[in-house]
């Protein structure tokens, strides 16, 4: 026994030692494996991604994973290969980075999740001008911004701007002449209304249109928003996410919220559709790319980003993802404006697809709300504090839970409950009764000396 | 040798259904910053409306599928052998295709400019009422309450028949003093097996319900979405502790002898 546990121990200080060795030359050994990777062409670059949202080669569209690949190759002379994969929602993308092991290079999170993940310091922080040439090519909008202020860890991919959406054959002009949020609250349209499910957008529709700061830390405010959806809600068809598609393109809805890019997409299918952005002041997003704090591979992921802002990609992906492009290679390239031409939308004074994406800035459509709450930013959202991030989920739902109930459910319910235990009760009755019967029987048979 | 051969399983029921539960627990019991506290459990008085409208549009689900499921399930047990074949080929036929997409495709049809309005040329609004929730639970988990009771007829010796019609009764009293309560088992697994899913569902209640009511299914998702994990866990202990206090009731009334798959 003794021996054994000598042995182990001998053991058990050898792997320490082998261990330690291992983590003292941490760098060449790094390098060493970089090398043996090299050769071996399986060098990978992970990049986390939206889903549907690049160019991946359908539709004869560019395959801009694959060009990166190429163009890598005959750069450096070695193969890296994109190991792509897609979430559906920042958070999901933040709860996979936070919680688990898993190594990403790259990652495209939307601005208020930037601001957050800087905040927790789980961004690599870089010299984005200096390391990144095609960064010159982004719109000076975009550099500098609230998340970002000193450009040290992101750098954007694409933005879009959120507006009202209708349906001309159904809504009157003269309703929408003001350009108003107030469209959403106009009983005439009751029923055929619908709003966001999400609480974040729903919200700000509300403080949008009365002037509230969307990202206030009052509760007053919050209550105030709140009481104008309680409003909203008798007249509304419902509250969705993505069946706003169909709803639109069917003519099931009249109005509806939502993001100009898709907008542009339902256009498409039902050409009575139309778009304003509201002048009361809109959200738009920003989705930047960025490098992990534990990215394995973060010069070629610099490498990718820029490759992504280069002519050729940033066209095909523009054109793949339909939203507005804050690269001005893509912006201004001829080409480009021809295919976002070719969109069958046609506004007033015969606006086109292009001059709806790109004529108005998101700083000129919320020159005013901006000006009103006092801070250039002011109407985008910043990343809540928990505290408020509780308090908003409890007043949604309050709002879900406003008139949700209807008499003939309870009436029903009463009645299947109340005959389910009548006939519990009638049935342990008839048992019990029985089992007397026969009880009864048998002792009476019993009594007269009959065999039972 | 059979300790060997349950070790997998025993292995699988632990990862995945012992210590996930275990976790739910720890959640349901901790603030976000990792403390004790009972603060999740009695935060959930606020939910109480949605736990009852939950239960009610589940508990009237159930009730319907019963009353279309039990007729049916008779009928496929007293057809001939070939005919039953198709009859619970046709009942699973649907269920080949995704539950979420029967679900959007229902609302395709339903809805304001959906199908149904167009080809009839009217305007009835029904998806984004509490009927059209109660219609997907009905149309989505009716199967699950037709099968065990099938099953359950199938199983009584066919002699019952002709010793109940033997001993004087009419199709009438065959039926509800020797085949209703010979299937109770059936039903009663049929019950679990509808009403627990409707409780819980979430994507039913979202698409058909047009977003304007939330049932508990839904208030979890967006728990865990948001990241508010501990009341989320929460509720969803609850949840399980509610259904195994109703599953136990339901269970006295099958006799416990003959519970089929539950608890």
């Amino acid at each position: 026994m003794k021996r054994l546990l000598l042995l182990l121990s001998v053991l058990a200080a050898l792997i320490l030692t082998l261990g330690s060795c291992g983590n003292a030359d941490d760098e060449p050994l790094d390098t060493d494996a970089q090398t043996q990777q090299i050769q071996n062409g399986t060098v990978t670059l992970n990049v986390y991604n939206w889903g549907e949202y690049i160019s991946d080669g359908s539709f004869d569209s560019l395959n801009t994973n694959k060009a990166f690949e190429e163009y890598f190759y005959e750069k450096y002379g070695y193969k890296v290969t994109v190991n792509y994969t897609t979430y559906a929602t920042n958070e999901d993308m933040y709860s996979k980075l936070k919680n688990s092991s898993v190594v990403y290079d790259i990652v495209i999170p939307s601005d208020y999740m930037i601001q957050k993940m800087i905040e927790e310091d789980m961004l690599l922080s870089f010299d984005v001008e200096k390391d990144i040439p095609n960064y010159t090519y982004i719109d000076s909008e975009f550099k500098n911004t609230y998340y970002d202020p000193n450009n040290a860890y992101s750098v954007p991919y694409t933005y879009c701007m959120m507006g009202v959406i209708y349906n001309t054959a159904l809504v009157d002009e003269a309703d929408v002449k003001d350009k108003s949020w107030g469209l959403l609250w106009n009983e005439k349209y009751k029923g055929n209304i619908l709003q966001f499910n999400n609480p974040r957008d729903a919200f700000a529709t509300a403080m949008y249109w009365k002037g509230l700061d969307v990202n206030s830390t009052e509760n007053e405010d919050w209550d105030k928003a709140l009481e104008l959806l309680v409003e909203q809600k008798p007249i509304l068809q419902g509250y969705v996410n993505d069946e706003i598609f169909n709803k639109m393109t069917s003519e099931s809805a009249a109005i509806a919220p939502y993001f100009v890019g898709d907008f542009l997409i339902m256009a498409e299918e039902e050409e009575n559709l139309a778009f304003y952005y509201p002048t009361e002041g809109v959200n738009y997003f920003v989705d930047a790319m960025c490098i992990p704090k534990n990215a394995a591979q973060p010069e070629i992921a610099k490498e990718y980003i820029n490759f992504m802002l280069s002519e050729e990609a940033a066209i095909a992906n523009a054109i793949y993802i339909g939203y507005a492009s804050p690269n001005t290679l893509v912006s201004q390239n001829e080409e480009y404006i021809a295919v976002m031409n070719e969109y069958s939308y046609e506004g007033e004074d015969g606006e086109t697809a292009y001059e709806l994406l790109y004529n108005r800035k998101p700083s000129e459509v919320n020159a005013k709300y901006n000006a009103l709450i006092g801070n250039d930013n002011a109407s985008c959202y910043q990343s809540f504090n928990p505290d408020i991030q509780s308090r908003v989920n409890t007043l949604w739902e309050n709002l879900k839970i406003a008139d949700s109930t209807e008499p003939w459910i309870h009436v029903t319910c009463v009645v299947i409950v109340g005959s389910v235990i009548a006939l519990a009760i009638y049935s342990t009755y008839i048992k019990k009764k029985r089992s007397r019967d026969y009880r009864l029987r048998d002792r009476a048979k019993k009594q007269r000396g009959c065999r039972i | 040798m059979n300790s060997i051969a349950a070790a997998p399983h025993v292995f699988w029921a632990i990862l995945f259904i012992v210590l996930p539960l275990f976790i739910v627990v720890y959640y349901a019991f901790v603030d976000s910053s990792g403390n004790f506290s009972f603060e999740n459990i009695t935060a959930l008085k606020d939910y109480a409306p949605i736990f009852g409208l939950s239960v009610e549009l589940s508990v009237i689900a159930t009730a319907v599928c019963l009353i279309i499921g039990y007729p049916l399930a008779y009928i496929m047990a007293r057809a001939k052998p070939k005919n039953q074949k198709l009859f619970v080929m046709l009942l699973m036929l649907p269920m080949w295709t995704n539950l979420l997409i029967r679900t959007y495709s229902i609302m395709a049809i339903l809805d304001d400019g959906g199908f149904l309005n167009t080809l009839l040329n009217t305007s009835f609004h029904i998806v984004g009422t509490k009927g059209a929730v109660i219609f997907g639970m009905v149309y989505d988990f009716l199967p699950y309450m037709v099968l065990p009771i099938y099953t359950c007829i199938s199983k009584i010796d066919k002699h019952m028949w002709e010793a109940a019609q033997d001993l004087g009764c009419n199709t009438v009293t065959t039926l509800t003093k020797v085949i209703l309560p010979l299937s109770m088992s059936g039903i009663i697994s049929g019950v679990t097996m509808v009403l627990v899913p409707s409780i819980s569902t979430f994507y039913i209640s979202q698409k058909l319900g047009g977003g304007t009511f939330e049932l508990i299914g839904d208030t979890i998702e967006r728990q865990f979405v948001t990241g508010a994990l501990n009341v989320g866990a929460a509720i969803s202990l609850v949840m399980m502790i509610l259904i195994l206090i109703s599953l136990t009731v339901m269970n006295r009334f099958g006799n416990g002898d003959e519970g089929g798959i539950i608890v």
